[in-house]
């Protein structure tokens, strides 16, 4: 202090550091920061001693321990010697698969219902509000029970199917089987990560897929942008919609055939289909439910975005002699998204975070695993859902960093 | 004119025709399907494809719902019955179950004949909030209640002496006396960190002898309930008016922490609201659950119930701050500019002139958050406490109920449906109602 | 410098605290109130019934505690946990002791660091299966769909199973047993596994329960007990001793209806011991004389709570089996009252 009272200027006194407003900020900074330290300090402190008390000291050793139990949907090979934190592993991309899922789901149908809502058709614009209102007012616990239980009861019985000549598609009260791509003279697959509890293996095959796709479209766009200035230049633009499809369907349908592309058909076998890609009813349950739920808030927001715009836009667009399509692409859905993407991130988020319920339907997603059986098996509850929250955290994170970004770029640019 | 007209033309009409009544098809139920329903070849086949939805959805339901048994004491009776009656027991209805528990699944374990406490809490409840909610019909005068009811809804629920909430209202007398008179003498600053002072030391150190000494003076008070006993809808009740309630206050000092110019206060505001946002509920309720007894100091024992209004509390305040915040920012600058102009200092300026607008301003947003956090509250049957879906699983553990399924979720739906679905009209009528103020 | 004198303090404090708190027998009689840790839910062992009283097998036991400490059965704060929060709630202080039929192993009892004062029910793991299908081994049910209930044992000891018998299985894991209730009988799985109690009360209660039949397997021990936490042996022996107290006073023959009788003084020493007209049993345990004959009293011994909650009589109608007494070939076997 003795140092602070000398300044030759003005003299320093301590009631200076509340009434200065020079000062008081600073003063008030750090008896909150001072204040923080000291709760977190008490917090800490506390968690300590009484961990010691219980004699569960914090370990990520549990980690490591086998696991035990057993993963129904899973992306990656998983058994139960496998260890708690690849079952960790695979929950979080569960829940990855059942938020995108969901996001997808819940926009397509979101905007049609709130494109119904404004229809001119009485019946149905009622029935979307009916919609709505239902899913709005009632908890999507519920709603989530509910579907499930629907969906299993509304289903018919693998049984019934025997002996009868099955399709591509098999709709059982066990989930939904799906015809899978299957490659005769396949690649293989790359190994990531070696024989980790992260070990991730990518097919080669789907690796060629994309990059032959990505090429395709590089070289239709290269095309598009050559007629538009042919365009320019003569003003008359080149047929070019045949070389385009060409360019992207050809090279993919000679690398399909190349690695003996077929598709494989579920069949009945013992008690269930065999083969097939399996979508069980919890994740279908899961992903009605929660993409329903939101879909009646993202109805809302996009009827709101669509009324926001006034009707001078429509007319004015026609005054120009743009037609209707037109209009709605160029005219009033720009400017209805900007509206409509902010409220639709932090629909996209609360959809993440109430895909934590899907243990109500056993679908195993982080929480089911991580926050569930590994929790209950080895007592570990500090340490568990600490990580749960971090997960949650880091996604819910990732996904409003990326739509702010998309919400940026699409956004009113004032100059 | 018309007289030239007249030699030329052969003939004129000199009067109006009466008009003629519009086609059938025009008007009337005809006319009105025809421009609603069948307007379009699309529009026909929507309008055939939602009556199709329409019956099938009813022609499953409405028989279930009716043709139902209401008199049984069991599953097992319902079926009995159904089997005489119908001679089949799928689709009826087995209300007996509902007849039964009604009164359980809205209040829990609440002893029946303190059920009169709940309901008056909650007409007060809803007294307390009709000079804030419906402003242009009520008196002002109500505002007395409105800051009474935070020391009366405890009072109600958990009973026991009443010099409890009282000495709890005392702490904030004081504390604001001393703003109030002492600012002449201390300065404002000072009168306000004295205020605060005086009342944190009253509650933490005087009250507690106080009340103590109070009780077994002059034992003045209810029957004590514990919050163990809360449960059914209730609780669900309960837990989002607490946590909406509580949560005010907190959300607005953290919407303004958050456009604060005081950096690391602004970042702990900013950390907070979105690690809470950024988690799910469920793991918040975990934590509630398992963990919160580790953070607090060893030793110390909330019952369950208080520790999910806790951490209920925490979470609808990081969403609050962001109503609010939206609030202040739908304030135009002028406002802000206005009141420095004047020569408030930031205090006397949020408190007169930037607050009250916009609070009012987010009076739907916060109806909708509290609609959220209701909902919400159903997730407190995860970790094992008895709200109505916790309850619906024990009674399916009675052994004269085990089994029952569909009847318990469509009693459940139906008061959420009720309650949400007035709550969210009435936020409507809100947002119409500010619409027009601003113009 | 402050800081570390006021985390210091803290410290002291919260120890402090600790300690005030160790005797868990004096804790619940001068709260006059014992709480007890039970399901959220499980048919016969333990329910609320429409007027909020809770019933049931482990019910009982939580009473009989209660009436034998505090001489009243109905001084108990039942609190519902699930399989997730019970042991927190026991190891925190929340809950005295925890009767939710959970099963004693190794790793509860040392690694959780709790202590099981007994066992109240000798379960294991079964399987139902619809008749129609025709199984009659569990062997036989290579690619089944199995429904199981999550959050216990249960899903450890099928993994087991499935895989020493080299068959596999598709888990469809659910967490309660009304849900697993629901889908099995819509057919979302061709089996339920759980414990074979709550298999044998979950088919009671079907539409038509003979068209489901439980297989012979029995693949876990499931012990099913009381507990309370390690390191407070004098609580322990409270909850141990009521429990054996009901045990043997069914091989003993005091019931509810010739208890009083029985306590007026008998022939059979062990009677009077038990019941406090001779020796110093209750005084040992930090309890009235009276203990047991109040523990008795609140619900009878343990064949009469057997049969009123869960026996043959009962619309759950689970036979003795187990535990019938070790002098009817069953392993109920309580030690001496010497």
């Amino acid at each position: 202090m003795s140092t602070l009272t000398d300044p030759p200027k003005e003299q320093f006194r301590l009631s200076m550091l509340l009434y200065d407003t020079r000062y008081r900020s600073a003063t008030i900074q750090v008896i909150a920061m001072f204040g923080f330290m000291l709760l977190a300090a008490w917090l800490i402190n506390n968690t300590i001693i009484n961990l010691n008390t219980l004699g569960k000291p914090v370990s990520f050793g549990f980690l490591g321990e086998t696991a035990g139990y057993d993963i129904n949907q899973r992306l990656l090979d998983y058994d139960n010697q496998d260890t708690h934190l690849r079952a960790a592993f695979l929950g979080l991309l569960n829940t990855l698969v059942i938020a995108f899922m969901g996001c997808v789901a819940a926009t397509i149908v979101g905007v049609l219902v709130g494109v119904l809502r404004l229809s001119s058709n009485w019946l149905v614009a009622r029935i979307m509000t009916v919609y709505v209102e239902m899913f709005r007012n009632i908890p999507v616990l519920l709603w989530i029970v509910l579907i499930f239980a629907i969906v299993t009861e509304s289903t018919p019985h693998p049984k019934v199917y025997r002996g009868v000549e099955t399709g591509a598609v098999v709709v059982t009260n066990r989930g939904t089987y799906l015809p899978e791509p299957l490659f005769s003279r396949s690649l293989g697959d790359v190994h990531l990560f070696g024989s980790s509890s992260l070990r991730f293996d990518i097919s080669l095959d789907l690796i060629a897929i994309l990059v032959v796709l990505g090429l395709s479209i590089f070289a239709s766009i290269k095309i598009r942008q050559r007629a538009d200035r042919i365009q320019e230049v003569t003003g008359v633009r080149p047929r070019t919609w045949h070389t385009r499809a060409a360019v992207l369907i050809l090279p993919l349908l000679s690398l399909l055939i190349a690695l003996g592309f077929h598709l494989g058909y579920p069949e009945l076998k013992g008690f269930n289909f065999q083969g097939g890609t399996h979508l069980r009813n919890s994740l279908l349950a899961l992903w009605l439910a929660l993409s329903l739920y939101t879909a009646a808030f993202i109805a809302e927001i996009v009827r709101a975005g669509i009324l926001a715009i006034s009707k001078g836009q429509t007319e004015a667009a026609s005054a120009l002699g743009l037609r209707p399509n037109k209009t709605m692409s160029l005219v009033i859905l720009p400017q209805a998204l900007r509206v409509i993407i902010p409220p639709l991130i932090s629909n996209y988020l609360n959809l993440t975070k109430n895909s934590s319920l899907a243990i109500a339907v056993g679908y195993m997603d982080i929480t089911g695993t991580l926050g569930g059986i590994t929790m209950n098996q080895t007592g570990r509850e500090l340490e568990c859902v600490l990580m749960l929250m971090l997960v949650y955290l880091a996604i819910s994170l990732t996904i409003s960093a990326v739509m702010n970004w998309y919400n940026e770029a699409v956004k009113l640019k004032e100059r | 004119m018309s007289g030239t007209h007249a030699h030329t033309v052969a003939y004129v009409r000199d009067t109006m025709l009466p008009e003629q009544a519009p086609p059938a098809s025009e008007v009337g139920p005809i006319g009105w399907m025809r421009h609603n329903l069948f307007s379009t070849w699309v529009n026909t086949g929507m309008t055939l494809l939602a009556v199709a939805a329409i019956y099938y959805v009813l022609a499953g339901v409405l028989p279930w719902i009716f043709q139902s048994v209401w008199n049984a004491d069991s599953l097992t009776e319902c079926r009995e019955i159904m089997m005489e009656t119908w001679g089949s027991t799928h689709g009826h209805a087995c209300w007996g179950v509902i007849k039964e528990r009604w009164l359980q699944l809205l209040f829990g374990f609440y002893p029946p004949h303190l059920y009169w406490r709940p309901i008056l809490a909650l007409v007060l409840l809803l007294a307390a909030l009709s000079p804030v909610l419906f402003s242009d019909r009520v008196s002002s005068k109500m505002l007395i209640l409105t800051a009474a009811y935070p020391f009366l809804m405890p009072f109600l629920m958990w009973g026991g002496t009443i010099w409890g909430p009282l000495s709890a209202a005392l702490g904030f007398v004081i504390g604001y006396l001393i703003i109030k008179h002492g600012s002449e003498k201390l300065g404002e600053l000072g009168a306000m960190i004295a205020g605060v002072v005086a009342a944190v030391i009253w509650w933490f150190v005087l009250a507690g002898p106080v009340t103590d000494a109070l009780s077994s003076a002059l034992p003045i008070g209810i029957e004590a309930v514990q919050s163990r006993q809360f449960g059914g809808f209730m609780l669900a009740i309960m837990l989002g008016v607490v946590a909406i309630g509580v949560s005010l206050p907190i959300g607005v000092v953290l919407a303004l922490g958050r456009q604060s110019d005081l950096i690391i206060v602004k970042y702990i505001c900013v950390g907070f609201i979105e690690f809470v946002r950024g988690v799910p509920l469920i793991t918040l309720l975990f934590v509630a659950s398992l963990l919160l007894n580790i953070f607090l100091p060893p030793g110390t024992n909330f019952d369950i119930i208080l520790r999910v209004m806790i951490m209920m509390t925490l979470f609808s305040a990081a969403y609050m701050a962001e109503v609010i915040r939206g609030g202040l920012a739908a304030l135009p600058r002028g406002q802000y500019e206005g009141a420095d102009s004047l020569g408030l200092n930031y205090w006397q300026a949020q408190r007169l002139i930037i607050m009250p607008q916009a609070l009012k301003i987010s009076i739907p947003g916060i109806v909708s958050t509290f609609i959220g956090i209701f909902k919400d509250t159903t997730l407190v049957s995860i970790i094992g406490l008895f709200d109505v879906i916790g309850l619906a699983s024990a009674i399916r553990a009675d052994t004269a109920w085990n089994g029952i399924y569909w009847e318990l979720f469509a009693f459940i739906a139906a008061l959420f449906f009720v309650v949400c679905f007035s709550m969210s009209r009435y936020s409507m009528y809100l947002e119409r109602r500010l619409k027009t103020d601003h113009r | 410098m402050k800081k570390s004198v006021i985390l210091g303090a803290m410290t002291f404090a919260g120890l402090a605290a600790g300690a005030a708190s160790a005797g868990t027998l004096d804790d619940v009689k001068a709260r006059g109130k014992l709480n007890c840790g039970v399901t959220t839910g499980l048919v016969g062992f333990a329910a609320p019934n429409a007027n909020g009283e809770w019933e049931g097998f482990d019910v009982a036991v939580c009473r009989a505690v209660a009436a034998a400490v505090l001489g009243d059965s109905t001084a108990v704060e039942f609190v519902p946990t699930t399989g997730k929060t019970r042991f927190t709630a026991l190891a925190s202080g929340e809950i005295d002791m925890l009767a939710r039929n959970t099963t004693w192993t190794f790793s509860r009892d040392v690694d959780l660091k709790f202590e099981f004062t007994g066992i109240n029910y000798y379960d294991g793991q079964g399987f139902m299966v619809p008749k129609e299908l025709g199984v009659s081994s569990a062997k036989e049910l290579d690619g089944a769909t199995v429904c199981i209930q999550t959050g216990t044992t249960t899903e450890l000891n099928l993994a087991d199973f499935f895989r020493s018998n080299n068959i596999s299985y598709e888990p469809v894991p659910i967490e309660t047993n009304a849900e697993a209730q629901q889908q099995y009988l819509a057919g979302a799985c061709d089996v339920y596994t759980t414990d074979a109690s709550g298999l044998a009360a979950t088919r009671a209660t079907f539409d038509d329960p003979s068209a489901h039949v439980l297989l012979p397997e029995i693949i876990s021990k499931e012990p099913l007990g009381p507990l309370v936490r390690h390191g407070d042996n004098e609580w322990g022996d409270v909850v141990r001793w009521s429990l054996n107290a009901l045990i043997a006073a069914e091989e003993l023959g005091i019931t509810s209806a010739n208890l009083n009788d029985m306590a007026a003084g008998t022939d059979n020493p062990e009677i009077n011991r038990l019941l406090g007209t001779e020796g110093t049993l209750g005084e040992m345990l930090g309890l009235s004389a009276d203990w047991a004959k109040n523990a008795i009293a609140a619900g009878g011994n343990y064949g009469e709570i057997f049969a009123k909650n869960i026996g043959e009589d009962t619309p759950i109608g689970l036979a003795r089996g187990l535990n019938a007494q070790w002098t009817e070939g069953g392993l109920l076997y309580a030690p001496p009252f010497r």
